[in-house]
């Protein structure tokens, strides 16, 4: 496939995400507005109103148009893998100018930015590989209001699932109104340290509403949801009974000694966009599953 | 209550707004975050090329695009303002700040330094395209060199900015 077509399409895979917010968020967000009043009740109502402006505006939804991160699946058989992570960075760089992006990568020791939101390791890129010929890419740019209140723990084993949801709901208490609630979070619980946090992240990909396909974990969820949303902490942080509109889990195996619980949070602007490329170098693009 | 203000409030405007409060503001503001606090304390005999005491502080680092000689405002929301705690209270003293605009809860300290002086207004986070809708010119840009796009200190004029809530009044009072 040529080039030049590949990143055409990821820059605007990248607008799509920027620009447009998941229908699924959006639906989630107008059902908040239906329960809420008052100060909650305007919040939501400046978040749809924002939508709408940026939708139609074609701008991004949010200044802070995050750290540019992908996940992709490659089927074993899809002829094009060499040239996905250079046309995606080559990509990264001419939507920084035409869209535009934010210039949101600095260099953490000189504090020099990098003017192109690349840099060591960044765009982050997510690999996995499965069968098949085609190749899915869901763009996921992270805003740094909410990563920032993303967290590690490193439980006892016996501590068990209620020392994951004690965990998950006293940070979200401790967050309060900074990450931009109501938030969806991530949770990913077992592998090590770095395979919770990624478990997390990846749980972010999951459309609002879709919950683990084991019953058992899917109550962990919606039980979480619930006790979040009993705290008050609200929209923005304001007061009100929507703090969070989802709470994705995922699971890998544990160490006997370990627990790692991984909690990425995500803001309220839970911006995707996935595009899936085929063997003969067509591919198609949406923002909703 | 709906309220609209003209910037900089008055005494006596700032004394009447309360927590919970909806206000729309217009007039000036100028952003300032992370970077530009660090850079504004740092040096003691720094020149500042505006009067912030006369202008709203908006914690923000918007996304903007120069076509020509002419910039302009692409997405522009607030930014958490606890990031800035540790620098508030001195800054709020230094330069006579009475309105900052951001989001999140900020600490007791801030608070305290606002009591008698200014308000706190949360703005909706993520709200970056509306924002840029209700910034009506961008009147100069300092710094922009040093710190780049995000974390330089843009002055804009803004007409009926909000909804913003106030979230810490003049007396001390705190929504959170």
């Amino acid at each position: 496939m040529d080039n030049k077509k590949l990143i055409r399409g990821v820059v605007d895979l990248i607008k799509l995400a920027e620009t447009t917010l998941p229908i699924d968020v959006v639906c989630a967000l107008e059902r908040a507005y239906e329960q809420e009043r008052g100060i909650a009740k305007i919040q939501i109502e400046t978040m749809l109103k924002n939508v709408d402006i940026a939708k139609k505006t074609d701008r991004p939804l949010c200044q802070d148009t995050g750290v540019q991160t992908f996940f992709i699946e490659v089927g074993k058989d899809y002829p094009f893998i060499g040239q996905l992570k250079p046309c995606i960075v080559e990509a990264v760089k001419i939507a920084t100018k035409e869209i535009p992006l934010r210039p949101n990568t600095f260099d953490p020791f000189t504090r020099r930015n990098h003017k192109d939101n690349t840099g060591d390791y960044i765009p982050a890129i997510t690999w996995d590989f499965t069968t098949g010929d085609d190749a899915i890419i869901t763009a996921i740019p992270k805003g740094g209001g909410s990563e920032n209140m993303s967290k590690l723990v490193m439980l006892k084993p016996l501590d068990g699932m209620d020392g994951v949801k004690d965990f998950v709901i006293r940070e979200i208490k401790s967050a309060g109104g900074n990450p931009c609630p109501p938030t969806v979070i991530g949770i990913g619980v077992g592998g090590g340290a770095d395979l919770a946090m990624k478990l997390g992240k990846k749980a972010l990909l999951r459309p609002i509403g879709m919950h683990h396909q084991d019953k058992a974990i899917a109550q962990i969820e919606n039980d979480l949801i619930k006790e979040i949303n009993k705290t008050g902490i609200g929209p923005m942080g304001l007061g009100g009974k929507t703090t969070v509109l989802d709470v994705h889990i995922e699971k890998a195996p544990r160490h006997p000694a370990s627990l790692p619980v991984g909690m990425v949070v995500q803001c309220w602007a839970d911006r995707r966009a996935k595009m899936t490329l085929h063997a003969d170098g067509s591919f198609e693009m949406m923002n909703h599953d | 209550m709906i309220k609209e203000f003209t910037l900089p409030l008055k005494k006596d405007e700032l004394n009447h707004l309360s927590v919970g409060d909806i206000v729309y503001l217009s007039g000036k503001m100028f952003t300032g975050r992370d970077e530009a606090h660090r850079l504004l304390l740092k040096d003691e005999n720094i020149s500042i090329p505006f009067n912030p005491s006369e202008m709203a502080l908006y914690h923000c680092g918007p996304l903007m695009e120069k076509k020509g000689k002419k910039w302009n405002v692409i997405s522009a929301g607030p930014t958490t303002s606890s990031r800035m705690d540790g620098f508030s209270s001195d800054f709020i003293d230094r330069f006579s700040i009475h309105a900052i605009i951001g989001k999140g809860m900020i600490g007791d300290q801030t608070r305290l330094a606002l009591k008698n002086k200014g308000i706190f207004f949360v703005f909706t986070g993520g709200a970056g395209a509306l924002a840029a809708d209700l910034i009506t010119k961008v009147d100069d840009v300092y710094w922009l060199d040093e710190l780049g796009m995000a974390e330089a200190v843009w002055l804009f004029t803004v007409e009926r900015f909000g909804p913003l809530v106030v979230a810490i009044d003049s007396k001390g009072n705190s929504i959170f």
